[in-house]
C-alpha cells in the first residue's frame, strides 16, 4: 500500500461522497421541509441519467446532457409532486413508503418499457477524460475531479441559497413551522413543490454525472437511495450540514474501507481468507458506521432533537 | 362488522384450501406451487403485521429475517447435501435436511437477528426507524453477496426438498398442507397475542405511548419484543419460501422483499388478522394474471398501489368487511 494509492482512495472516496450529497441534500431537504419520506428518489436519479444519455446520444454534447438531466428530473419532480407526493404531506410514514414504493415501480418499469432493458453508455466527453497530473505526480482521473468539483460547487451554492436568498429564508421557515408562513401569506403548496423540484434536479444531476462512469440502467438509482438513507440518518434528517458531512464520512468510509480492510486482515491471516472477510465486511462498513452513530446518537449528527 | 370479518376470514382460508384442492383434482400443479406461494407469503406478512399493524412499528427491513430463515435452510441443506459438517470444533455440527430442525434453527436466528436489530433500531422512532430497518437489511444482503461460501451473488441450489416425518415433501399438495397448518397455527397463535395483556398493552402504545409508561409499562421492552416475535414468524417463512423454490440467494434480503411485505399488510389491511394473506393472494394473482398479459405488469400494480393508498384507505378487508378495526 502506497501512499499514491491512498491519496487516490482518498479521491474516490470524495468523489463517491459528492455524489452522495447531491442525493442526500434533496432527501433531506424534502424531509425537512415537507415531513416526506420519499422512496422515490432513486427513481429521479435515474431519470436524470436516462435523460442524459437520451439527449447525449442524440446530439452529442455532453453539457446539453447534463442540463437535459436537470430540467427533466426536475419537470418529473414537478409532474410527481403535483399528482402524488401533495396528497401524502398530512399522511404517516406508512402510506408515504407505501405510495413512492409504487412510484418506484412505476418509474423503473415505464423506464423499461421506453428505453428496454439493456444499459446505455453515456461516453466522458474528450476534453474531460484522461488522467491529469496532480502535485506529487499522482495520475487521477479527470472527470473523477469534476465530479468532486461540481459537487462542492453546488453544496456551496445550496448553502447560499438556504442562508442568503428569500427562497432560503422561506425553506426555512417551512421546516420550522409551515402554519405559520402559511398564515404570513406564503404560498406554501408552490413553496413545496419548488423544494421538491430542487431536491430532484439535484438527484438527476447526479444521476447524470454517475451514469458517465457506469452503465445507464434501470434500477441504478435504488442502491444509491439507500445510501443517501444511511447518510441522511447519520448527518441527521432535515440538516444540510448533516447532509455533506453524512455524505463525505460514508464515501470515505466505504472507499477506504474496501481498499484497506483486506490490506488490514491480510497482516495477520492467510492472503486469501483476507481478501474474502476483508470485502464482506468492508461491505458492511458503512452500516456498522451507522449504528456506531445511532447508539451516541440517535438523531444524527446534526439532527435537531 | 366484527362478525363480518370473521366470516370474510373463513372465506379467505377455505378459499385457500379450496384452490389448491381443485388444482390437485384437476392436475395443475403449478396452481398448488402459486397457492403454497401465497401461503407462504402470507405467513412472512403475517410477521411483519404484529410489528407493523398491532406495534405500529413501519419495518422497512424484515427481508433481513426472510432471508436469514431463508440461509438457515440453505446452509444446512447444503452441508447435508454434500455431507460436510458445519463445525468441528468446539463439537461436531452437522447439516440436515429435516425440515422441523431447519425451521426451529431459522426461528432461532432470526430472533436473535431481530433482538439486535430491533434493540438498536427502537432506539429511534418514525422516519429513522424505517430507514435504519432498511439499513440493517441491506448490511445483510450486501454481506450474503460478498460472502463467498454460500454462494455469494449467485446464490445455491439445494436439489432435494427437505423431508417432513410421514409426509412426502416432493408432492406440491403434501408441501403445501405443510405451509398451510403453520400458516393457520400462526394465525391463531397472532389471534391470541392481539388478545393477551401483551398485545393489549402494545396497541396501546402504538396508540399512545406516553399514557402506557404512565401506567408503569416499558413500552421499548413491549416493541422489543413484538420486533422479535414478528422477525421469528418471518424467519420461518423464510425457510419454507427457501424449501418452496429449493433455492436460496441474496434477493431475499432484497429490499424489494421488505417492500412487497410491507404491500401484502397495506393491501389486505394494517392490523386485520387475515390482511397479510389476502394481500399476498392479490399480489400473487396480480403478478400471475397481469404478469401474462404484458412483461411491464409492475407499471399496473404500481397505479394500484398507488389507488389503495390514495383512495381505497384501510385496505381491501376494510372495503369488504367494514372500517372499525376489530382489536383497537
Amino acid at each position: 500500500m502506497t501512499i499514491i494509492l491512498l491519496i487516490e482512495q482518498v479521491l474516490n472516496g470524495l468523489q463517491f461522497g459528492v455524489m452522495l450529497f447531491l442525493m442526500a441534500a434533496g432527501l433531506t431537504l424534502v424531509f425537512g421541509v415537507m415531513g416526506l419520506i420519499n422512496l422515490a428518489h432513486g427513481s429521479l436519479y435515474m431519470v436524470g441519467a436516462f435523460a442524459a444519455a437520451a439527449v447525449a446520444g442524440a446530439t452529442g454534447s455532453f453539457l446539453l446532457a447534463m442540463a437535459a438531466a436537470l430540467g427533466a428530473a426536475a419537470i418529473a419532480g414537478v409532474i410527481v409532486e403535483m399528482l402524488v407526493i401533495r396528497r401524502l404531506y398530512d399522511r404517516d410514514h406508512l402510506d408515504q413508503v407505501l405510495a413512492t414504493f409504487a412510484l418506484i415501480l412505476i418509474f423503473s418499469e415505464g423506464t423499461r418499457w421506453i428505453f428496454g432493458s439493456f444499459p446505455l453508455y453515456l461516453n466522458i466527453p474528450p476534453y474531460l477524460s484522461g488522467p491529469i497530473t496532480l502535485p506529487g505526480d499522482i495520475q487521477y482521473p479527470l472527470y473523477r475531479l469534476v465530479i468532486i468539483g461540481v459537487g462542492l460547487l453546488v453544496a456551496a451554492g445550496l448553502f447560499l441559497l438556504i442562508s442568503r436568498t428569500r427562497l432560503g429564508i422561506r425553506i426555512r421557515a417551512g421546516e420550522s413551522d409551515r402554519e405559520m408562513i402559511a398564515a404570513l401569506g406564503v404560498n406554501i403548496s408552490v413553496l413545496y413543490t419548488i423544494v421538491f423540484a430542487l431536491g430532484a434536479a439535484l438527484a438527476g444531476l447526479a444521476g447524470a454525472l454517475v451514469g458517465a462512469i457506469q452503465s445507464v440502467q434501470v434500477g441504478m438509482g435504488e442502491p444509491v437511495l439507500i445510501l443517501a438513507f444511511v447518510v441522511i440518518v447519520i448527518g441527521g434528517i432535515g440538516s444540510i450540514t448533516g447532509a455533506l458531512v453524512g455524505s463525505l464520512l460514508v464515501g470515505l468510509t466505504d472507499t477506504l474501507g474496501r481498499t484497506l480492510l483486506p490490506v488490514l486482515f491480510g497482516t495477520f491471516m492467510e492472503a486469501s481468507a483476507a481478501t474474502t472477510v476483508g470485502a464482506a465486511i468492508a461491505s458492511m462498513l458503512i452500516y456498522i458506521l451507522m449504528a456506531v452513530v445511532l447508539i451516541f446518537r440517535p438523531t444524527g449528527l446534526y439532527g435537531a432533537r | 362488522m366484527m362478525r363480518r370479518e370473521q366470516i370474510l376470514n373463513g372465506a379467505v382460508l377455505l378459499g385457500l384450501i379450496a384452490v389448491p384442492l381443485w388444482a390437485w383434482s384437476s392436475g395443475e400443479p403449478f396452481i398448488i406451487t402459486l397457492a403454497t406461494k401465497v401461503a407462504v407469503l402470507g405467513l412472512a406478512g403475517v410477521g411483519l403485521n404484529i410489528a407493523l399493524g398491532t406495534g405500529g412499528l413501519v419495518s422497512l427491513g424484515h427481508a433481513a429475517f426472510f432471508g436469514i430463515g431463508g440461509y438457515a435452510m440453505g446452509i444446512l441443506a447444503s452441508h447435508a447435501q454434500q455431507y460436510v459438517p458445519l463445525f468441528e470444533w468446539p463439537l461436531l455440527v452437522e447439516g440436515t435436511k429435516s425440515m422441523p430442525v431447519i425451521w426451529l434453527v431459522a426461528i432461532v436466528f432470526s430472533g436473535l437477528a431481530a433482538l439486535l436489530i430491533g434493540a438498536l433500531s427502537l432506539r429511534t422512532s418514525g422516519v429513522y426507524f424505517i430507514m435504519i430497518t432498511l439499513a440493517f437489511a441491506q448490511m445483510l444482503y450486501y454481506f450474503a453477496i460478498s460472502w463467498p461460501a454460500y454462494g455469494g451473488e449467485d446464490g445455491m441450489a439445494i436439489y432435494v426438498r427437505n423431508s417432513f416425518p410421514g409426509l412426502n415433501t416432493l408432492d406440491p399438495i403434501q408441501f403445501f398442507a405443510i405451509t398451510f397448518v403453520i400458516l393457520c397455527m400462526t394465525l391463531w397463535f397472532n389471534a391470541r397475542l392481539v388478545r393477551s395483556p401483551f398485545g393489549t398493552a402494545l396497541a396501546a402504545a402504538r396508540q399512545n405511548a406516553e399514557r402506557v409508561e404512565a401506567v408503569g409499562i416499558d413500552p421499548y421492552k413491549l416493541r422489543l419484543a413484538a420486533f422479535v416475535i414478528s422477525g421469528m414468524i418471518t424467519g420461518l417463512a423464510g425457510a419454507l419460501f427457501a424449501d418452496l423454490n429449493r433455492f436460496v440467494s441474496p434477493t431475499m434480503f432484497g429490499w424489494h422483499l421488505s417492500g412487497e411485505l410491507i404491500v401484502f399488510v397495506i393491501l389486505g389491511g394494517t392490523g386485520r388478522l387475515l390482511g397479510p394473506v389476502v394481500g399476498a393472494a392479490i399480489f400473487i394473482t396480480l403478478e400471475h394474471v397481469l404478469g401474462g398479459i404484458s412483461e411491464y405488469w409492475q407499471i399496473f400494480l404500481g397505479v394500484l398501489l398507488l389507488g389503495v393508498v390514495l383512495v381505497a384507505r384501510g385496505g381491501v378487508i376494510a372495503v369488504i368487511a367494514g372500517k372499525g378495526v376489530a382489536h383497537d
